[in-house]
């Protein structure tokens, strides 16, 4: 078995909290993982990418090459169509729906989104709105990692109890929230 | 504990723990800034760490380098931590370093960038591990990243010299589990005894120089006979040869089936090169029978050009000097599978149902509301107001290495010249010197405190007519916040100590409604005939919201 992510974003958005939280799980239901990432420069409101492997074997490379990700993860529209080449065949490309334009030439938003829906696999979560639903606006992330649990060899209960673990030292309010926050995320994109 | 995913430079940080490790010194520098923020947050001891041993930031590389040299001197170990770039900062001790008899283990840790993610330039640390004449390992993994820096330590202290550990970004900043040995202690306090071994006088340097040399041999041969320096021909065609390095290895062998395919079953002779200096027989045993020999390494054509003067002409070589491999960037899967010949493997842009639109790119750029910001607006202002008929090409903006770099791009597009670490305030004073009538040179607050200091000296001493522009937001903010070692308020007197005229010290405060009052005051310094500083005050958003956390 072996699972090769893609997580994409813009610094700030929380990618990499992402690929932490995916990564964790996965090292507790035993598997291996490489998880590459972006720090410094490249972090201050840029394009951010990081790689997520999950094995059951070795791993070579830190990177997923093209055309071998079996998901592309995004926090954004348009950077989640910037990966799109490491995309298997059949891999699933999801991206929340709100697009996040700090840059004078965003394109036109239905555009991509009607790009995203081309993919055989794709979905696209109104991230935003089901934090708010979960009652925590923060949460944007939680609902993406929930978005993207379908995809992956965990089970829901490994993820919610590795997102337990994550806030163990708060109120018992935000564990909460955000185990709402993945749930909604995992139904809208099963 | 639950097992952990560690980055490489954790990692590696981690292998200097359990090696028994007494100080370690750095200068934040990514890609290599995780390593010493793991040794500070470990170093007062905890429940898995218990020994407690010093970490900390210094104001330079060189500084750094150097009081581990003094660490060494006394017998115990120590690390080093910088980027690549860094790593010239320190040349002087560091090539120095290696003719001394390092008494407790030496380790520099250079955290290299190809492809420039966060860097000026995209040079190999390997070349300055073969210029000193010592020991480099190269780590291809978490893995390897604990278990080498820990055996770096006992080869320093076995050879006497000090040892590179050679990261780069993609090991660096990648998370894999590792498995971990028993910690051991720390050496015992035991000055150098011999100290001729620590004086580089003339006489004393010579001599050392000699036996630096004599000790090649002896390394040559722990190189072969190393683990990771892996030579598999059983079995092999030999009529192709393959030479991997470093992170190189891992994108061979994540297209190694594909390759083994392609060739119809046949798998290439293979040497992987993990340690140096360069294992010499291994790669003549490797080439015995090769017709074609393809080099595949991370960084430089480090190991490439060297092979001419090891292989017969015969040999075809392929690699990054002819292009097979890129030249220039990272290595990766893709660029590997390139270099040996396979086709791309099919993705799902291959069916042709998706035709992608024209992406824009979405470069890094400051905070919102970052203090940068609106110094550059008011900088902006400031010589736009200057004698339009003289102003442009009568001005010069050199900044310099840090976020603020960031200004180079829209909105602001203010500096134009960014080259190294205090570059900023040199080239201000050349630029006037040159006939340059408003010559201005930004720098930030560790930048200055790195390496323009000294340029300012200069500057004074000299009494040049330039601007140099502090842009002080308290912290060293692109590497993630680390302390600067001077605070805020330190800075005037610092300043008024090394002869600056007080009226012509100007501290501004940042920020967007002060901006026409801050605009004209800059000019007025600007147009000044002698030296101004000019210093715009405010906390990087980034350390507020950080400080205002740990408050709580």
């Amino acid at each position: 078995m072996k699972k090769d992510i893609i997580l994409a974003g813009v610094g700030g958005q929380g990618v990499l909290s992402i690929a932490a939280i995916i990564a964790q799980a996965a090292v507790s239901a035993g598997f291996s993982v490489r998880q590459s990432e972006v720090h410094g420069m490249a972090q201050r409101g840029g394009a951010v990418l990081a790689h997520l492997r999950i094995s059951d074997t070795n791993i070579a490379s830190d990177l997923v090459p093209q055309g071998g990700a079996d998901l592309v993860l995004s926090m954004e529209p348009v950077e989640s169509l910037r990966y799109a080449a490491w995309l298997a065949p059949d891999g699933a490309l999801v991206s929340a729906a709100e697009p996040f334009v700090n840059i004078p030439d965003y394109p036109d938003i239905a555009v991509i989104l009607r790009t995203i829906a081309l993919f055989p696999v794709n979905r696209i979560v109104e991230a935003a709105e089901l934090a708010k639903e979960a009652g925590l606006s923060r949460a944007v992330n939680m609902v993406m990692v929930g978005a993207a649990s379908p995809f992956l060899p965990l089970k829901p209960e490994t993820m919610e109890a590795t997102i337990s673990a994550m806030f163990a030292n708060k109120d018992p309010s935000v564990a909460e929230a955000n185990k709402k926050a993945f749930n909604l995320g995992r139904a809208a994109a099963e | 504990m639950e097992e952990q995913a560690l980055l490489g430079d954790e990692a590696a940080a981690l292998g200097a723990i359990h090696a028994g490790l007494s100080a370690a010194y750095g200068y934040p520098g990514t890609p290599s800034t995780e390593i010493m923020e793991y040794l500070i947050e470990n170093a007062k001891g905890n429940a898995h760490i218990p020994d407690t041993f010093h970490a900390s930031w210094c104001v330079n590389e060189k500084t750094a380098l150097e009081a581990a040299l003094g660490v060494s001197f006394a017998g115990r170990r120590a690390m080093v931590t910088m980027k690549h770039v860094g790593l010239n900062v320190a040349s002087d001790p560091f090539m120095n370093g290696a003719l001394l008899g390092i008494k407790g283990g030496l380790v520099i840790a250079v955290a290299d960038d190809p492809g420039m993610h966060s860097s000026q330039n995209e040079q190999d640390s390997r070349f300055y591990a073969a210029f000193a004449m010592i020991p480099c390992l190269e780590p291809r993994n978490q893995q390897e990243a604990y278990t080498m820096t820990r055996e770096a330590f006992d080869l320093s202290e076995k050879f006497q010299v000090p040892v590179l550990l050679r990261m780069t970004t993609r090991l660096s900043h990648a998370r894999a589990q590792i498995k971990t040995g028993p910690k051991r202690a720390q050496n015992p306090l035991s000055k150098a005894g011999d100290k001729t071994q620590w004086m580089l006088l003339p006489a004393y340097a010579r001599r050392n120089y000699v036996s630096l040399i004599e000790k090649q041999p002896e390394l040559l041969a722990w190189s072969a006979a190393h683990p990771s320096n892996k030579l598999d021909l059983d079995g092999r065609d030999t009529g192709l040869a393959v030479i991997t390095s470093g992170l190189g290895g891992n994108y061979y062998e994540e297209n190694l089936e594909d390759f083994i395919k392609s060739r119809s079953g046949t798998i290439p002779a293979r040497l992987h090169i993990g340690v140096y200096p360069l294992p010499e027989e291994s790669i003549r045993r490797l080439c015995e029978k090769a017709e074609r020999l393809i080099v595949i390494e991370e960084g430089q054509p480090v190991i490439e050009e060297r092979l001419r003067g090891i292989l017969p002409h015969r040999i075809t070589i392929n690699g990054k000097l002819d292009g097979t491999i890129s030249r220039t960037g990272e290595l990766d899967p893709d660029v590997v599978r390139r270099g040996l010949s396979l086709p791309p493997r099919p993705g799902a842009l291959n069916s042709g149902a998706v035709i992608l639109p024209k992406l824009p790119g979405r470069p890094p750029q400051l905070c919102t509301g970052c203090p940068h910001g609106d110094s550059y607006e008011t900088i902006k202002k400031a010589v736009q107001e200057l004698d339009p008929a003289e102003g442009h090409p009568n001005t010069a903006i050199n900044a310099d290495i840090g976020c603020y770099a960031l200004g180079a791009t829209p909105p602001y597009s203010v500096p134009e010249s960014i080259v190294c670490m205090g570059a900023s305030v040199g080239m201000a004073r050349g630029a006037a010197e040159a006939g340059i009538k408003y010559a201005i040179g930004v720098i930030g607050d560790s930048t200055f405190l790195h390496s323009g200091i000294s340029s300012l000296i200069d500057a004074i001493a000299a009494d040049t007519p330039m601007t140099l522009i502090i842009l002080d937001n308290s912290i060293v903010a692109m590497t993630g916040c680390q302390q600067t070692m001077v605070r805020s308020d330190k800075f005037r007197p610092l300043i008024l100590g090394l002869g600056l005229k007080g009226e012509h010290l100007i501290e501004l405060e940042a920020k967007k409604q002060f901006l026409e009052e801050n605009a004209a005051k800059l000019k007025k310094e600007i147009e000044y005939r002698g030296l101004s500083v000019v210093i715009f005050q405010r906390e990087c958003l980034e350390a507020f919201r950080k400080r205002k956390k740990n408050e709580k």
